[in-house]
């Protein structure tokens, strides 16, 4: 039971860190039309920025607030140099040059840090632990973690839901041409939710540099699993994006942790611990497949025009 | 030139293939070769994916997956032929007539099972899905402790045993290779000119219009994706052969990228690019490090991929349609 309690808590955090790169990458998909395999980038960019500054300053919040704006900054470079050439183009092109995108930031990344994945403690602030149900420590850090990714997506639902830029997003996702012929500078909308997305990106980034070892490739990890978020959710939906990240993270996390055992009740050990690694890693895949058994289009299909 | 010369052009390259390893030898340096095969090995791959992007229109970024089924079929059998051990209470082989048709067969399986969830969808979907599920074998082929995990599997017994044939000489394993690639491109300018390959093409063109015109649009599809995945495997097989070593990189997402590059290099669409892409991917790959080595150029030489990636994006953005577009002219009314 406490065991329970403890992975079901790293499911959610897990669902937070995909839930913060799942929602820009969804925006950008849903009402720009662009997949964007150069989003997990971003992620890596936060960390290794995050790992730096903090590294010079002794200062975890230092780092993290040097992040974010790094992370807007390559967003919109990156926006400006070679996305906007690709708004028009078929899916195809979008992979490719994404894929180029990856090759080079990916090495440009290398060259400036080197191949050693840098280290990050968790800052003295969050250190220790804290009992939420008496009886369970949790370690704080993966609190202020949770809480975090509940305030911006308490956040993003507010902007989304009760502002302006929310309601042009909301009406670019559903209807782009419309909203260019109201007169709306879509370009610019465009860059501004580029950036925002980044920024979501960086912030879990940082976030993940005291749990993970920031290392090359790290964003491509987790690219992968916000796309199977985003099949499970829907195309464009913040909501589904929410509901899908969670749910990934803790079948994931929880998967990983008792698919051996049950497995022991059916199989001999040793047969049920190799078996169990390989099934364990496959369950979000699974949870995919019958989603999309059952619902083509995901749990909260979004806008017809995101196709 | 026109693109009537598309047929000359490839016994031209053909009679070259042919006439390859007694260059290589008497140029002094065998190896290239074994480069020109592995070459010939990536170009099968990619010409199975060509029949489903450039004529089906379906942009699959995980066909590493079914190169990866093929080759680790290949490579688990020779485990246990050397081990001794049993795998499903059969011994392993070594022996070709039956490993090469199943490490095929269990490919286009797999292309069955994942092509049918994957073609529920379209779109922006497809392409991340089978993303995703390529990921998923990956990660299975990691799982798998036994077969070395992470770390791969060596083929200690050799490569596979075929009668009459030596395939552990490497200028005959090349000669393999050539006739594979061949009957392979051959088969696959038959499908696409067939009535099969002329719907497929409708299907991209405009998917409504075929459905409204009563085809079963998913089952062509499907039928198509599962030719590409058994294709990929054959690659596959090959591939493990040609190493005599597998590991989970065979199916890591970049190759499912590399394998979507030399398609896009060498021209969507036309079958005899992916043979050129393929060549163009692997050469530049191999000597890109050494030209800026040559250059003098150390920082290059190292982190080749930051001018390799900016090229890419350049080559996607301002040269459609490849290495083929280059060579031959576009006929009126075509494309």
């Amino acid at each position: 039971m406490l065991l329970f309690v403890e992975q079901l808590l790293n499911g959610l955090q897990l669902g937070i860190f995909l839930f913060l790169v799942a929602a820009g990458l969804t925006l950008i998909f849903g009402i720009m039309g662009l997949i964007n395999l150069a989003h997990g980038s971003l992620f890596m960019i936060g960390a290794y920025v995050a790992a730096t500054v903090t590294g010079l300053t002794g200062s975890f919040l230092a780092g993290l607030l040097a992040a974010l704006p790094a992370a807007a900054v390559a967003g919109v470079v990156i926006e400006f140099v070679v996305m906007r050439r690709l708004y028009d183009r078929e899916h195809l092109d979008q992979v490719l040059a994404t894929f180029g995108l990856i090759l080079f930031i990916n090495e440009a990344v290398t060259m400036i840090w080197g191949r050693t994945p840098l280290f990050l403690n968790v800052p003295d602030a969050l250190k220790g632990t804290f009992e939420i149900i008496p009886g369970i420590p949790y370690p704080v850090y993966r609190i202020a973690i949770i809480a975090a990714g509940i305030l911006v997506a308490l956040l993003l639902w507010l902007v989304i839901a009760r502002t302006r830029v929310g309601m042009l997003i909301r009406a670019g996702s559903t209807n782009r041409e419309m909203v260019a012929a109201l007169g709306v500078d879509i370009a610019l909308l465009y860059t501004a939710l580029f950036a925002a997305g980044a920024v979501f990106a960086g912030f879990a980034g940082a976030m993940a540099g005291p749990l993970v070892s920031v290392q090359v490739g790290m964003g491509e990890q987790i690219l992968i699993l916000t796309f199977v978020v985003i099949v499970i959710g829907g195309i464009g939906s913040v909501r589904g994006a929410l509901i899908g990240s969670l749910l990934v993270g803790v079948v994931d996390t929880l998967g990983r942790a008792f698919v051996p055992d049950l497995l022991k009740l059916f199989l001999p050990p040793a047969e049920a611990d190799g078996i169990g690694a390989g099934l364990s890693s496959m369950m979000v895949y699974l949870l995919m497949a019958v989603v999309l058994i059952v619902r083509p289009s995901g749990l909260f299909p979004a806008a017809a025009g995101a196709r | 030139m026109p693109a009537a010369y598309e047929k000359p052009f490839l016994i031209a390259g053909l009679i070259l293939l042919i006439a390859f390893p007694y260059i290589a030898e008497a140029l002094g340096n065998a190896y290239f070769t074994s480069t020109v095969s592995r070459i010939l090995i990536f170009a099968i791959a990619a010409i199975s994916l060509d029949l489903i992007l450039g004529y089906g229109g379906m942009v699959s970024f995980g066909h590493a997956a079914y190169l990866g089924v093929g080759a680790y079929v290949v490579a688990i059998l020779s485990f246990h032929f050397y081990d001794g051990s049993a795998l499903f209470g059969l011994p392993g082989t070594e022996f070709a007539p039956i490993v090469w048709p199943l490490g095929v067969v269990l490919s286009a399986l797999a292309a069955l099972v994942l092509g049918a969830l994957c073609l529920r969808t379209s779109g922006i979907y497809f392409i991340m899905i089978t993303l995703a599920f390529a990921q998923m074998l990956f990660f299975f082929f990691v799982s798998l402790q036994r077969y070395g995990g992470d770390d791969g599997l060596f083929m200690f017994a050799g490569r596979s045993h075929m009668p009459f044939i030596d395939l552990d000489d490497d200028t005959t394993f090349y000669y393999v290779c050539v006739a594979f690639l061949v009957g392979f491109y051959v088969l696959c300018r038959a499908i696409v000119a067939s009535r099969f390959g002329r719907v497929l093409q409708g299907i991209r063109q405009n998917e409504r219009r075929m459905t409204m015109l009563g085809y079963p649009v998913y089952r062509y599809k499907l039928a198509a994706f599962v030719i590409a995945g058994a294709g990929a495997g054959l690659a596959g097989v090959l591939l493990a052969n040609h190493t005599k070593f597998v590991s989970p990189d065979i199916l890591h997402w970049t190759k499912s990228g590399d394998i979507l590059i030399m398609v896009i290099l060498g021209g969507i669409g036309t079958l005899t690019g992916p043979i050129l892409g393929s060549a163009a991917f692997l050469l530049l790959e191999e000597y890109l490090p050494v030209i800026f080595g040559d250059l003098s150029m150390d920082l290059l030489k190292d982190h080749w991929r930051i001018v390799f990636g900016p090229m890419l994006i350049l080559i996607v953005l301002f040269a459609r349609r490849g290495l083929y577009g280059m060579l031959f002219r576009r006929e009126n009314g075509d494309g």
